[in-house]
């Protein structure tokens, strides 16, 4: 039996549905000795900034229940910098490279990158994080507000023909209301869950684990939340679902194409196992076979209820 | 060259107050391995605990690899109790070592757990046999209380003197190992001494950064910090430094002294 495991997601053609989440991949060649590059379906960057970012002071990390609590700051060398020295060893894995973008103070910032990244070789796709916890002075992200939300994609539309998802953050009362304005305004696709903001505090200094105070909680302890939000906004909206939220193994990852995800991304569970990526994409073959269904699509939304 | 391999516990005993000593086999490890170099420890197949934990490489004997470790946390808790024959998920060797081999007296700082790595650097430098220089290299140690003071046979057997501090003074002189450290530059001229290394808490090796720069002397650190991914993805651990923003996990854990930019 031929297994199709190829999805499309925008203009971009994924030969298979994993790839890995903004920030925990670093710039690639970190995990050259954990797995084989080139059978990642696409890979996402860390975010990338105009200028370059320092990040926030330590401790950055921390462990919680079945999670991770992460205040990075979005440190990055900047877009320059980045395309000339990283992008080219992300290119050379003949893998799709999904940049991750964001603004610092000024949402036009994302107009600017985007124009930029549009016309730069090797970019198959550009992601907007609109929902990084982690940038200080920023009260309300973006991706808290449908209108904010919409004006944003509208504005990066205008300027790229590169395809275009947009990643949602879970900190919301209603995420279909996002996902609608960000397909309005002509988002090819949407990548959710961005981490959900928490907290840890160390009793005996009475002092907060990480030193932003407020983190992003990210790994197996937020997945049922993620589950939820992407089946929700897979009957609401018509555009590609990228799901991810404390994907480990291939189990994990069934759960997000079942709830409707079209392809999965791997993030806190790069950390704990490098290849997990890889190791997800051989046991959905495997799945596959064992279910006697040879087409990916035919799980993707196939929850029976 | 960084393996990830399921390796067999050889032996796991307790050695003092909360620390235990833990053997695993791997000859590529073993192979490759540097001293200052780390290993990233899956305890245990869940969730919770859920990532790795670093740990720094104690020494290496034969195709085997040493743990020093104090018991601080959960998962240090589980580690404690795998026995003979358990198998353990292991990445490594990971990170950077201290460097080379100069003509002179070593001085090693080693405070409270940091004298896990310096035990495998000190016997690395015994190993140098090209050195023709007759003076004594010097571990200094420092510790809480005598109780906590690790590894000072290891020292010795490796040909270093061992001077001792403790907080409570319960051993040695009562203080810090950067008091032992201010006495032994008071007495020998600044060229005596080839290098410093150190590892320990960071007021320690900020300390260390102070002296060292003021009487010149080469020195390198063995910085420590919370790790997500341990092999450079995640820049959760990352320090600045006078060459830019460095992550501790893969271009450190040990750093020239002088290049730390101390917050």
């Amino acid at each position: 039996m031929e297994i199709k495991l190829a999805v499309e997601i925008g203009k971009l053609k994924l030969k298979n549905p994993v790839t890995v989440a903004s920030g925990t991949f670093g710039y690639a060649e970190e995990f050259t000795d954990f797995l084989d590059l080139k059978k990642l379906g696409a890979i996402v960057t860390k975010t990338i900034t105009l200028k370059s970012r320092k990040g926030n002071p330590g401790p950055r990390t921390c462990e919680t229940p079945a999670g991770l609590l992460n205040s990075i700051g979005l440190e990055n060398p900047g877009l320059e910098e980045f395309i000339s020295c990283n992008l080219p060893v992300f290119k050379k894995t003949g893998v799709p490279v999904i940049v991750s973008i964001a603004s610092e103070a000024d949402p036009a910032e994302f107009v600017e990158l985007a124009s930029r990244l549009d016309k730069t070789d090797g970019v198959a796709a550009v992601e907007l994080n609109i929902s990084c916890p982690n940038i200080k002075g920023k009260s309300n992200l973006i991706s808290q507000d449908p209108v904010a939300t919409y004006d944003l994609v509208k504005a990066v539309r205008a300027v790229t023909q590169k395809t275009l998802i947009t990643k949602l953050s879970p900190n919301v009362t209603s995420i279909t209301e996002i996902a609608k304005a960000a397909q309005e305004a002509g988002s090819d696709a949407l990548a959710l869950i961005n981490t959900i903001t928490g907290m840890s505090i160390d009793i005996r200094e009475r002092r907060p684990r990480i030193a932003s105070i407020i983190a992003g909680l990210s790994g197996p302890a937020i997945r049922p939340v993620a589950v939820r939000m992407v089946w929700e906004v897979y009957r609401q909206v018509k555009i590609p679902l990228i799901g991810m939220g404390g994907i480990m193994n291939v189990d994990d990852a069934l759960e997000f194409f079942i709830a409707g995800a079209t392809a999965v991304s791997v993030g806190t569970g790069n950390f704990v196992n490098p290849g997990a990526s890889v190791e997800i994409i051989a046991g959905l073959k495997k799945y596959m076979v064992k279910s006697g269904i040879n087409d990916i699509k035919d799980i993707i939304g196939s929850l029976k209820i | 060259m960084v393996y990830r391999q399921k390796v067999k516990v050889i032996s796991n005993s307790s050695v003092g107050e909360s620390c235990f000593k833990l053997v695993f086999a791997s000859a590529q490890m073993a192979k490759a391995a540097l001293p200052g170099q780390f290993v990233n420890i899956k305890v245990d197949d869940g969730v919770t605990p859920l990532l790795r934990r670093p740990l720094s490489i104690h020494s290496v004997k034969g195709k085997n690899i040493v743990l020093l470790y104090e018991v601080v946390g959960v998962a240090t808790e589980i580690l404690s109790g795998k026995k003979p024959g358990e198998c353990l998920d292991i990445i490594g060797p990971l990170g950077s070592g201290f460097s080379g081999v100069a003509n002179g007296r070593y001085i090693l700082v080693a405070g409270g757990m940091g004298t896990a790595p310096l035990v495998f650097l000190a016997e690395k430098l015994a190993e140098v046999k090209s050195r023709k220089s007759k003076v004594k290299n010097i571990a200094l140690i420092g510790a809480r209380t005598a109780r906590k003071v690790l590894c000072a046979t290891e020292f010795r057997k490796s040909g270093f003197k061992v001077q001792v501090s403790t907080d409570d003074g319960s051993l040695g002189l009562k203080g810090k190992a950067t008091d032992l450290l201010k006495n032994i530059l008071a007495m020998n001229p600044a060229s005596d001494i080839a290098n410093i290394y150190a590892c320990g808490p960071k007021p320690m090796l900020k300390e260390v950064c102070v002296l060292s720069a003021s009487r010149s002397i080469p020195a390198e650190i063995s910085l420590e910090e919370h790790m997500a991914c341990g092999i450079g993805a995640c820049l959760g651990c990352t320090v600045e430094t006078t060459k830019g923003l460095k992550r501790v996990c893969k271009e450190g854990p040990v750093f020239k002294a002088a290049e730390i930019l101390w917050k």
